[in-house]
């Protein structure tokens, strides 16, 4: 018998890290199939590299550190960063990206600050954010949507993915954001710009843009899904992509030739991704239902500036970054209310009810 | 005005898996043998001990009294069964320590013979203040758990213009249902204690709040509480912890007892089921707290019931009268599966705030390794208190006591509800309880050092006076000695004069 002298509870939930990962991972594999389906072998080699190098970098840090690794890579959370850090390149990027991306996500976004927990930045978008700043290029290649059938075989995909082969000119083009960004510059107005978009091919992902983040219902039914299962709280998905919609719809109304209405945001980019599966990381929002509230408010505030009036078509990775610094803020002045005080802390006076 | 909701929002809390079907449905059992000798602990409830009045060798007879209060704050005890008194020692305590306390062990003689009991003949039309001296000299305490005097509790209502009396049969616990059983098979003498605890505090109005997931108690309280409109039986969501008797009390009324203060400072007193039907015993039948209804369960508990128990019976006993497997067991534990003590050993005796024994095996335990906190917050949104346990605990680690009070370390209320959600594992409550004890030893040190200074102060002040009084004295005596002298001088002059005229 224990005789360890244990504090209650006795009992548990069953609810552990590998499980929240794995189903995080369920959750997304929907959408990433979508991504390999549309734009072929490249795109699976690619996921693969990049998944691969996480978890090899993972055990590399891990090793460093002199920690046991078996148990820490087996909770997925090193799959996971690889797996949204895939999600979030040009299909048809070379494999070195995806290396490169995954380096910075494992090591430098995560393993520096002290690993699984202890991060101050979302990994997988830090990773975005250096790679697109570092090589422009490379992160723009967007391809035409290329089934496995239509597109190139899986030999010479090999060459795309491994050799560096660049995709021939009439193979890639621009995402509508992208699109619609290098038309204003242009002078042109927006009804025109979005001639040849449709809100129902964007809806399901049949379009040009990231690896798995085409997809706007199946990203949507994912984080839903995740919702449901009580993984996510609602709080940063309603008020990020509210605030996305809401801004648009104003400006919309105000203007509609120079600003993109609610629709075609929630439909592009990297945005429902975001806001269900990145936005919502747990190491790096808000503790707070409110504190949540207000993040997500500030990454869709963010997003919206910066796609529309930044240089960027897509700026969820900036915004994500910038409200992760902010966070250590938002916990630290909004907690929630003790039972029995006020929300300045002190007890509840009852001399004047 | 308009209200949205009927009560205000829950925070906080659980849905733990409940493990209350296999109990809830048997009868209490009261075919316990007499246990060859009883172990009863002079302090089983907050306070200070009580003080033996017998000796070794004494025969006693079934509630007598054994031990008398001391102070304000503390409860008798007395003989569950009568023999005679074979030693007071001191004897492991039913506490995770499993320290050795002040015992009174009786080796009882079979017979079972009752003390005189003093039986008023209409125990409703007692004077307030001679209630309250019955529930005290009966030794009744809280038999939630806490274990406070309820004579002091009923006082201080007294003082305090009580308006509500709220009975707490939340039992939100799993696994215990003694409260339950209580309430569906002696309704009636619970409503009768609640009668005797409203006049006891000259308080109009009760309230009993029992948890939706025990429908026949329900049942039977509503039934019992019919000729009595003021008496009010509610029913609160199950969600542990509804049994914390704040969270209940701002459920059922939406008032909030303030941090700094007690139920009492907004004219509420709460006592548990169990405490009415004990108040109802002492008064009515004159009969002290002797016994007390306590769950067996757990998966290595053959037969899992409810069972009527002398206090100071070992739990060994128990177990083994429920066909506990001692092999399988990889914990025992006295009371619910969140907040209960780990016991080390059987042999210890069951006191009045024994309300469950658990046994549980390794399978039941899930014990997992621990992990690193991903601040998922599941934590933040399961704390009924709403504190932040992941950034209090992590203060913690580092050692930063005094960051984790500003946290709000001192309104835990140790529920569990936090590690109990925790997908790492982490044990949360462990973090508190050792902040708390270590708060409280440096607070004994400063204190002690504090007057350790007073008392080298005083010393100080006392060599110095008795310095400078010695200094005083040794002046004194040197002027003493110098007037002296020069008196002497001036005689001599004296005569030296006269010697000098005589020659002259």
């Amino acid at each position: 018998m224990s005789t360890k002298p244990v504090s209650g509870p006795h009992v548990a939930a069953a609810h552990n890290i590998d499980g929240i990962m794995r189903k995080v991972i369920i959750a997304l594999l929907p959408a990433a199939g979508f991504g390999v389906l549309i734009f072929g072998w490249p795109a699976l080699y690619l996921a693969v590299v990049t998944v691969a190098s996480a978890v090899l970098f993972e055990a590399f840090c891990l090793k460093i550190k002199g920690a046991e690794a078996l148990p820490y890579l087996c909770d997925g959370s090193a799959i996971l960063t690889g797996l949204l850090v895939a999600m979030t390149l040009p299909p048809w990027a070379p494999w070195w990206i995806g290396v490169v991306g995954s380096g910075i996500a494992i090591v430098l976004g995560k393993q520096v600050y002290g690993g699984l927990g202890q991060n101050l930045f979302n990994p997988a978008m830090l990773a975005r954010v250096a790679l697109l700043i570092s090589f422009p290029i490379e992160m723009t290649a967007w391809v035409n949507v290329s089934p496995p059938l239509t597109g190139p075989g899986p030999t010479d995909s090999f060459s795309i993915t491994f050799s560096g082969a660049a995709p021939a000119d009439g193979m890639t083009g621009a995402t509508t954001l992208g699109a619609v960004k290098t038309g204003f510059t242009q002078n042109q107005t927006l009804p025109r710009l979005l001639d040849d978009y449709s809100g129902f091919l964007a809806l399901i992902g049949w379009e040009r843009g990231s690896l798995g983040e085409t997809s706007t219902l199946l990203l949507l039914l994912g984080g839903l899904w995740l919702l449901r299962q009580g993984i996510i709280q609602w709080m940063i998905p309603v008020s990020l992509l509210g605030t996305v919609a809401c801004l648009a719809l104003a400006f919309h109304l105000i203007d509609s030739q120079q600003y993109l209405g609610p629709w075609v945001h929630l439909n592009s980019g990297a945005l429902m991704l975001v806001a269900f599966f990145i936005a919502t990381d747990y190491v790096t929002s808000p503790n707070t239902p409110l504190g949540q509230l207000l993040f997500g408010a500030g990454c869709g505030g963010l997003i919206f500036v910066i796609r529309t009036f930044g240089s960027y078509p897509e700026g969820t990775g900036f915004a994500v970054l910038l409200m992760n610094a902010a966070t250590p803020l938002i916990d630290h002045y909004i907690r929630p209310r003790i039972y029995g005080r006020y929300r300045n802390g002190k007890p509840i006076d009852i001399s004047h009810p | 005005m308009f209200v949205l909701f009927e009560h205000p929002r829950l925070r906080g809390g659980i849905h733990a898996e409940e493990h209350k079907s296999g109990t809830s449905g048997k009868p209490i059992a009261s075919g316990l043998p007499l246990p060859k000798k009883l172990y009863i602990p002079v302090q089983q409830h907050v306070g200070k001990a009580a003080e033996p009045v017998v000796k070794v060798g004494d025969p006693v007879l079934k509630g007598q009294l054994l031990a008398h209060s001391q102070g304000t704050i503390s409860a008798p005890v007395h003989a569950p069964s009568s023999g005679t008194i074979l030693d007071v020692l001191d004897y492991p305590a039913p506490h995770p320590s499993a320290l050795p306390i002040r015992t009174i062990v009786i080796e009882t003689d079979g017979l079972d013979r009752w003390s005189e009991l003093s039986v008023p003949d209409d125990p409703f039309a007692l004077d307030p203040e001679e209630i309250c001296l019955r529930v005290g000299a009966a030794g009744v305490v809280g038999l939630g758990g806490a274990v406070f005097p309820s004579a002091v509790k009923l006082g201080l209502g007294r003082k305090n213009k009580i308006h509500t009396l709220l009975i707490n049969g939340g039992e939100c616990e799993p696994f215990l249902t003694c409260d339950d059983r209580l309430m569906q098979e002696r309704a009636g003498h619970i409503v009768a204690g609640i009668r005797l605890m409203l006049r006891g505090m000259d308080a109009p109005d009760a309230l009993v709040g029992i948890e939706d997931n025990k429908p026949e108690a329900f049942g039977a309280m509503l039934k019992a509480c019919l000729p009595f409109p003021h008496i009010r039986v509610e029913q609160v969501p199950t969600r542990y912890p509804m049994g914390w008797d704040r969270q209940m009390l701002r459920y059922l009324t939406g008032w909030e007892i303030p941090a700094d203060g007690r139920a009492t400072d907004i004219g509420v007193v709460i006592h548990n089921v169990a405490t009415a039907y004990a108040v109802y015993r002492a008064v009515c039948l004159g009969q002290p707290l002797i016994s007390r209804i306590v769950t067996v369960a757990g998966d290595t508990v053959g037969n899992a019931q409810n069972v009527e128990v002398l206090l100071g019976t070992l739990i060994a006993e128990v177990l083994a009268y429920c066909k506990v497997e001692p092999k399988r067991v990889a914990r025992l534990i006295m009371g619910g599966p969140m907040m209960g003590d780990v016991l080390p050993r059987a042999d210890v005796p069951v006191v009045k705030a024994c309300g469950g024994i658990l046994a549980l095996s390794a399978e039941q335990l899930h014990e997992a390794d621990v992990k690193p906190c991903i601040r998922c917050s599941s934590c933040v949104s399961a704390c009924p208190a709403g504190l932040l346990p992941l950034e209090m605990a992590s203060r913690i680690r580092a050692n930063q006591l005094d960051a984790a009070v500003d946290l709000g370390l001192k309104d835990c209320i140790s529920c569990g509800s936090c590690s109990y959600v925790c997908p790492s594992n982490i044990p949360l409550v462990h973090y508190f309880k050792y902040a708390s004890g270590e708060l409280y030893k440096r607070q004994q040190m400063e204190h002690k050092s504090a007057q350790t200074k007073r008392l080298v102060e005083d010393r100080n002040r006392r060599l110095e006076k008795i310095r400078l009084e010695a200094e005083a004295e040794a002046q004194r005596v040197a002027e003493a000695r110098a007037a002296r002298a020069r008196q002497n001088a001036a005689g001599g002059q004296a005569q030296q004069a006269a010697v000098a005229g005589e020659n002259a």
